[in-house]
Order: structure tokens, then sequence, then C-alpha cells
């Protein structure tokens, strides 16, 4: 079904624009058509379908839920739910607070908000449609595995002591018994439509430059980069590319939109899975803008510590994965 | 004259909700003073998850998107 878009970036590059196949600006601007209008397609279509049935989901009834379940499972489920729940980052404070504050224990709260970034619809769509099910499956285990993972480390250290004090002392005064939610409400179908709408607006308005600039770069790199050169000349795995592929990523920032067709064209160029993974991870999690707002709620030492966290647990993903694979 | 806050970190849309409110103010010829609360303790205060959220004289009327023309007429009125 989705090679109508292949046939129309064939003919737009090909016939229209008058390019030859095979020639490097040829490639880059057929691959660059193919995704962008494949992309945008899936992006319509599933933001809507998955905000049609989300509707009924609020913030509020997600802390409820794990205010109320035992510790164990909480991490689990803090993690599922940072994967279903769109991530915006002028949300993590709020949420942060409002879990804080209903008493839930900070690794459950950063399961959550570890999670989030990493695994969203769009992200496992485009990772579907561009590298296939079973990246896809790896990639959205790895990614609630490091935020249970990430949860209950922090719980064993106690990070609660490094919140910022306001934030400590509103854990601490929290009401255990759980906050009362509203109840859930029955939607109306028209109800269901109006939000899923203004959702699909909402994140296309956000995540559509991401689509440009992430396509962009894949089709810089599909076009212009020798196939063989990641092949040859980090294709065996080294152990050193993979932490140099993590600290690659900090710098740069993006979102899990932008991060996947270039993830695409790494891996079709030869760079291995793990060290492809380490790399688009640590660019969509560990970003400075996110880390400077969580100063808000933690103590410099506290995000120093998850910031580390991150990165160990991204190299020693990317190490296991290419110790398997290769 | 009423005293409205409008809740959240900064972001387009917080700042976005601010201009509104204050322009519907001045069609509707109210006089209001809308201030940009950041400090997250705000949020802690009026026990709100998303934003941008607006509180007016102390009283939260709305929390997790832009309110329309019509929501912010009524809290004027």
């Amino acid at each position: 079904m989705l090679s109508i878009f292949t046939d129309l970036a064939d003919w737009v590059a090909y016939s229209l624009l008058g390019l030859v196949p095979g020639s490097k600006l040829g490639d880059s601007v057929q691959f660059f058509i193919e995704d962008t209008s494949k992309i945008f397609f899936l992006l319509v279509v599933m933001i809507y379908v998955i905000a049609l049935i989300r509707a009924s989901l609020n913030i509020e009834q997600v802390r409820d839920y794990l205010a109320k379940n035992n510790k164990f499972f909480g991490y689990l489920m803090g993690s599922t739910f940072g994967a279903i729940t769109p991530f915006c980052s002028c949300s993590s404070i709020p949420v942060f607070l409002g879990f804080t504050s209903a008493g839930i224990p900070v690794g459950i709260t950063m399961s959550f908000l570890l999670t989030s970034p990493l695994i969203n619809e769009v992200a496992v769509l485009l990772l579907l449609s561009l590298v296939g099910w079973e990246i896809t499956v790896i990639y959205v285990v790895i990614g609630m595995a490091i935020g249970i993972a990430g949860g209950i480390f922090l719980d064993l250290i106690r990070a609660e002591r490094l919140l910022q004090p306001f934030a400590l002392k509103a854990y601490e005064t929290a009401e255990h018994t759980g906050v009362e939610g509203s109840g859930k409400a029955q939607l109306s179908f028209k109800a269901r439509h109006d939000f899923a709408s203004a959702e699909l607006l909402d994140i296309l308005g956000r995540v559509w430059k991401w689509v440009f600039i992430g396509v962009g770069l894949g089709a810089l790199l599909h076009g212009f980069v020798p196939d063989a050169w990641f092949a040859d000349n980090l294709g065996s795995g080294q152990w050193w590319s993979v932490p140099m592929a993590v600290l690659a990523g900090i710098p740069l920032y993006s979102n899990a939109t932008g991060v996947i067709p270039v993830m695409e064209s790494l891996i079709v160029k030869g760079l291995p899975l793990g060290t492809t993974l380490a790399f688009c991870m640590s660019t969509v999690a560990a970003s400075f803008p996110e880390f400077v707002l969580l100063k808000q709620v933690m103590t410099w030492k506290l995000l120093a510590i998850i910031f580390m966290l991150l990165l160990v647990s991204f190299s020693l993903v990317g190490w296991a994965i290419n110790f398997i694979y290769l | 004259m009423k005293n409205i806050e409008v809740l959240g970190s900064g972001c387009s849309k917080c700042v976005k909700t601010a201009e509104l409110v204050q322009a519907v103010a001045d069609d509707c010829r109210v006089s209001v003073q809308v201030t940009k609360e950041t400090n997250p303790q705000a949020l802690l205060t009026y026990h709100v998850m998303s934003t941008p959220a607006v509180v007016v004289d102390g009283q939260l009327m709305h929390s997790g998107s832009i309110p329309d023309k019509t929501q912010i007429e009524k809290w004027l009125q």
C-alpha cells in the first residue's frame, strides 16, 4: 500500500524534475519526497485515530492510578503511561509536581518522564514504516527497560532527598491515600472527534519541522555518504564507537520524529544497530533544554545523576545489541 | 479590576493565552491585570497538571489548553 509514495517520489524526482536515477542528487531528492509524503500521510491518519481512542484518558487519571498501585508494578505502569501519552517538554514540570504531590515516588515519576520522549505513537509509527517491526520491537522494549530500570535505581538511592526543597515538602506532606479522580466521563463521538482534531493540529504543529529536518538529514546521508562508508569505518562495532555515538547525540537535540529518518539512513549505510540506537536515544532523551527545565524541581546533583544514568544505559544497550547482532 | 494569572513554564501556548485574555478584556472594556506566573510552586498551589492554566481572582478556571474566546468572556463578566 505504501509503495504509492515510492511511485510518487520516482515520478516527481525523475520525470517532473528530470533528475537522473542513481545520481547523488536524484537519490537524495527521491528519498526526501518519498519519506516526507509517507510520514505526513501516516502521521495525520494515526495521530487522529489514536487520539480518538485516548480522548477519555487524562493525566489526572494516570496520577490517581499510579498513586493507588503498589510500587513494583508502579515502575512498569509509569513507563507504560509515559509511552502512551504524548510528550511535550513544557508539560514535564507540571506532571512531575502533580505526581510528586500525590505521593508517587520519584522513581515511578521518572519512569514516566524518561520513557515519554523516547516512545510515543509517532515514534512507533515511523519506526514501523521506515525500519521494520523487528527494530521497532527492540526500540520499544529498550526504551521501556531504561525507563523502568532508571526509576528503580533512583528510588534505591532515595533520589527524593535531592529534590528542590519545595518539591520535597510537597512529596512528604502528600496524602498517600491518593487523590480521588473526577471519574471516567462517557464521551460522545463528537467530543472525541473534537479532541482528536485538536490533538492532530497540536502534534503536527510541533513535529512538522522535525520531519523536514530529520528526513532532510537522512536524505543527505542517503545520497551523499558512500554506501560502504559506515560499514568500512565503524561496521565491526568497535567498542569505543558506542560511547562516542552517545556523546555525539547529547548536543544534538531532536525529538523522536526528527531522529528516526536519520536512523533509517544510518542503518542502511551499515552503521551497526546498537551504535545507531545508542546515538538516536541519546539525541532524543538526553537533551540540555529538558534538563534546564527539570532544574526547577531538582538539584544539580540529581540532574547529574540522571544524566550519567542515561549515558551509561545507552552505552550498555548499544554494546549489548552490537554483541548480539554482529 | 480582575486579577488574572496565566500559569505555565513560558511555552508559546502560555504566551498566546495571556495575549488572548488581554485582547478579549480590551474588546469587552473590562480592566484586568494579566500576569504570567512561571514559578513552579504556583502549579502546586492550584493543583495544576497541564499548562497553560488560567486563574481568575485566585480561582482556577481552566487548564491544559489555550482557552477559547467565549470561555474568556464568561470569566470576565
